[in-house]
């Protein structure tokens, strides 16, 4: 036991464990920025503009925002599940970070099983909305986590899918080496040979973040905020971190599975995993600002009938030619 | 918590006045209010009983509707009304008939001037006054442009609620270019108090034509894009299509009338059904589409949007010179001759009505207002039923409901 205490091992634990904890914490800045800047900007707007030079402080005044506020806990709210639940919504997300390769040597634990390990991580993220909508004591908040439940347990399949066959043709669960199998040049990354799976993961993707078209559970308009409503000051914090948390983990696998990864034309590394990654968060935050809300059938009948026999094809056409060749 | 000396008895509702009414803590016995209550008693088993409102971020205003959900379906949908009453039919009992015009504006600000037209017209029927030509074209000049800004905010305000977030600000774009130039002749931004009995308060100028004729020229350019980018939308398209079938049958039943009633199939538009103003001599035509669904509505209006430009091209290129106020305009403290009328406009929610009532004195005797938006409201709660939710704010948003109207 002595041994572990004071051995490597732990201390690359401590390590990974506060490296994951702080890049989290500085893209969430940089991504709330980024997102009301780029609202702001498709609004023709331009966004935050007083604190700092056009507004780059915003994100710290926020910060300071939501934890100088209030903590409010309902009437009749379950105090347990209520404030649990925005801790485990983001501390569970870190656990997602764990296998993502941002660079050859810059992963927390490379490990063999690394896609079963995101996956399963971020099915049971979902039981923080479930606490949050049950704990409440509000009806609305039950409504929205109701949806978020149904949203994400029917969306994962088809993600799963989606990263089965990408494992399928890369012969390995393994992020690293799926990303080494990938060439530096565009034409030798995964899309190009998945680009079906890569339409089908992103839309999931989406869906799974509760983005965007499809932010029923927090939909402003007709929930009043959904599963958060009755959230004040950081436990809302904690929420919207999470959401930023989880959108960065997906397109961190989106760069890993599809588009190579860390590797780049020249000079291959980090940086790379970084700009693909940040060109999927654009992308992701320019759907949230121009399309409207899909009805809640209606997002299930896209699932259903359109994401799972696409992602099913894909799954058995990859099978076949990989079996074949 | 109030301090009751005695346990409260909620006699509209059954379940709660039964048995073991002393032993309740006062806290159970406050299971709600009277209308829920009254919409309790009516309910079926494993359903969900929910308020939208008056708080609400779609409900347009403080409307209150108590919903009956069954999972996400709606089983039976109930507005409550009142909760922005503002008691303007008692302050035209004790107001002059010009004190009581300001009273217009606010009773629906995003068409303050078709309501200013429609008291105006009642009093100028009461009193016989005759309108200058050149009034009668800025009337409708102001008034097309106070109903474009309505539609305007209309669909920015719709698609708000179906959770796109952008088109809204496009539409202020516009709706800033509109309020500027109304300003500049008006007074004010949203409550306009520019009409009067015999004309309007004072001129256009030149200068506000050529901005008007400006403005047309650049919402031609805009309205493209709105379509490419909003109406041809397939989320939005799937979000309103088909749903909140409104036939004629009902809206005969509730009497609703403008873009809700042609959005069903019958062209009836107050301008040229009962013509006033000049209406009869500007040639436009009344968009209906035959659907009766949420989707047609959000037609006819984007249509008439297009009709109000036609209007202003032609008003602003006819208008002849001449008197903006009739020379025996009303004067403060005026007195009706006795009598009632009723005078109709064409407002943007439907046909505003003002039925004034005179006993010779300088006060009105008793003045109806006939507000389009509470027709159309009341048949929400038989569209709604069976749907989802997220198709009861995609109904109440293409009905254009502006509560103050509804509840005066």
């Amino acid at each position: 036991m002595t041994e572990f205490i004071f051995s490597p091992q732990l201390l690359h634990i401590a390590l990974a464990a506060l490296a994951v904890m702080a890049f989290v914490g500085a893209n969430g800045l940089v991504l709330v920025y980024m997102e009301r800047k780029l609202a702001g900007h498709f609004q023709r707007r331009p966004g935050p503009y007083e604190v700092g030079w056009h507004g780059i402080l915003q994100p710290f005044v926020d910060a300071g925002k939501l934890i100088g506020k209030q903590l409010i806990t309902p009437d009749g709210a379950d105090p347990l599940l209520y404030w649990l639940a925005p801790v485990v919504a983001f501390v569970w997300v870190l656990a997602l970070f764990i296998p993502i390769p941002f660079s050859p040597w810059l992963t927390a634990f490379p490990m063999d099983l690394g896609l079963v390990l995101i996956l399963a991580f971020a099915g049971t993220g979902l039981l923080a909305l479930c606490m949050a909508g049950w704990g409440s004591n509000n009806k609305w908040s039950l409504l929205g986590a109701a949806r978020a439940v149904a949203q994400s347990v029917a969306y994962e399949i088809p993600l799963l899918l989606a990263i089965l066959a990408v494992a399928f043709m890369c012969g390995t669960l393994n992020l690293s080496t799926i990303v080494e199998q990938q060439g530096r040049w565009p034409w030798q990354w995964n899309i190009l040979t998945q680009p079906l799976a890569f339409a089908v993961y992103f839309i999931c993707a989406v869906a799974e973040t509760n983005r965007a078209p499809f932010d029923l559970p927090e939909a402003e308009s007709e929930l009043t905020a959904g599963f958060h409503t009755e959230y004040s000051g950081m436990a809302f914090g904690l929420f919207f971190l999470a959401e930023y948390a989880n959108m960065i983990v997906v397109c961190a696998m989106a760069t890993a599975l599809f588009l190579g990864g860390w590797q780049g034309p020249f000079f291959s590394g980090v940086w790379w995993f970084l700009s693909k990654m940040y060109l999927l968060l654009i992308a992701m935050i320019w759907f949230r600002w121009t399309y409207p809300r899909v009805r809640f059938d209606q997002l299930l009948n896209i699932n259903w009938k359109w994401l799972l026999p696409l992602s099913l094809v894909n799954l058995m056409g990859t099978a076949l030619l990989t079996k074949l060749f | 918590m109030p301090i009751l000396s005695r346990p409260l008895e909620l006699h509209a509702n059954p379940i709660m006045s039964r048995d073991k009414m002393s032993t309740q803590s006062i806290k159970e016995q406050i299971s709600g209010d009277y209308y829920t209550c009254r919409f309790e008693e009516g309910r079926s088993e494993d359903t969900l009983i929910l308020n939208m409102g008056p708080q609400h971020p779609s409900t347009h205003g403080v409307l209150r509707i108590i919903l009956e959900l069954d999972g996400e379906y709606i089983v039976r949908a109930e507005p409550v009304l009142g909760y922005l009453h503002r008691m303007h039919e008692a302050m035209a009992e004790n107001r002059t008939y010009l004190q009581y015009l300001p009273n217009m504006g606010r009773v629906d600000y995003l068409h303050a001037l078709a309501w200013n037209w429609a008291y105006v017209g009642a009093v100028e029927r009461l009193g016989g006054i005759e309108v200058p030509r050149r009034a009668e074209y800025i009337r409708v000049i102001t008034c097309e442009l106070n109903r474009l800004a309505s539609h305007l905010l209309w669909w920015g305000a719709y698609l708000l609620d179906l959770g796109a977030f952008t088109p809204i600000m496009y539409a202020f774009d516009d709706r800033e270019r509109i309020l500027d130039m109304i300003q500049s002749v008006c007074g004010s931004r949203l409550t306009y108090s520019f009409f009067r009995p015999g004309g309007v308060a004072i001129d256009l100028t030149d200068d506000f034509l050529r901005a008007v004729g400006e403005f047309t020229h650049y919402m031609r350019g805009r309205l493209p894009m709105y379509k490419t980018l909003v109406t041809d939308n397939i989320i939005l398209r799937k979000r309103c299509e088909n749903v909140g079938e409104l036939t004629l049958e009902m809206c005969r039943r509730y009497g609703a009338t403008g873009p809700v009633l042609r959005g069903s199939g019958q062209p009836y538009d107050v301008r040229r059904a009962e013509p006033y103003g000049v209406y009869p001599a500007l040639s436009f035509s009344i968009p209906s589409e035959a659907e009766g669904d949420a989707m047609a509505r959000y037609r006819v209006r984007m249509d008439e949007m297009v009709q109000c430009l036609d209007i202003l091209d032609q008003a602003i290129a006819d208008i002849p010179g001449g008197p903006f106020l009739a020379k025996g305009a009303p004067k403060p403290r005026w007195k009706a001759p006795a009598g009632e009328t009723y005078f109709a406009v064409e407002g943007a929610r439907g046909k505003i009505g003002v039925h004034l009532f005179s006993d010779g004195s300088n006060t009105p005797y008793r003045c109806k207002l006939r507000a389009p938006g509470f027709s159309n409201l009341n048949c929400f709660a038989e569209m709604a039923r069976g749907t989802l939710l997220s198709d009861a704010v995609s109904i109440l948003g293409s009905l254009d409901l502006v509560i103050p109207e509804i509840d005066r």
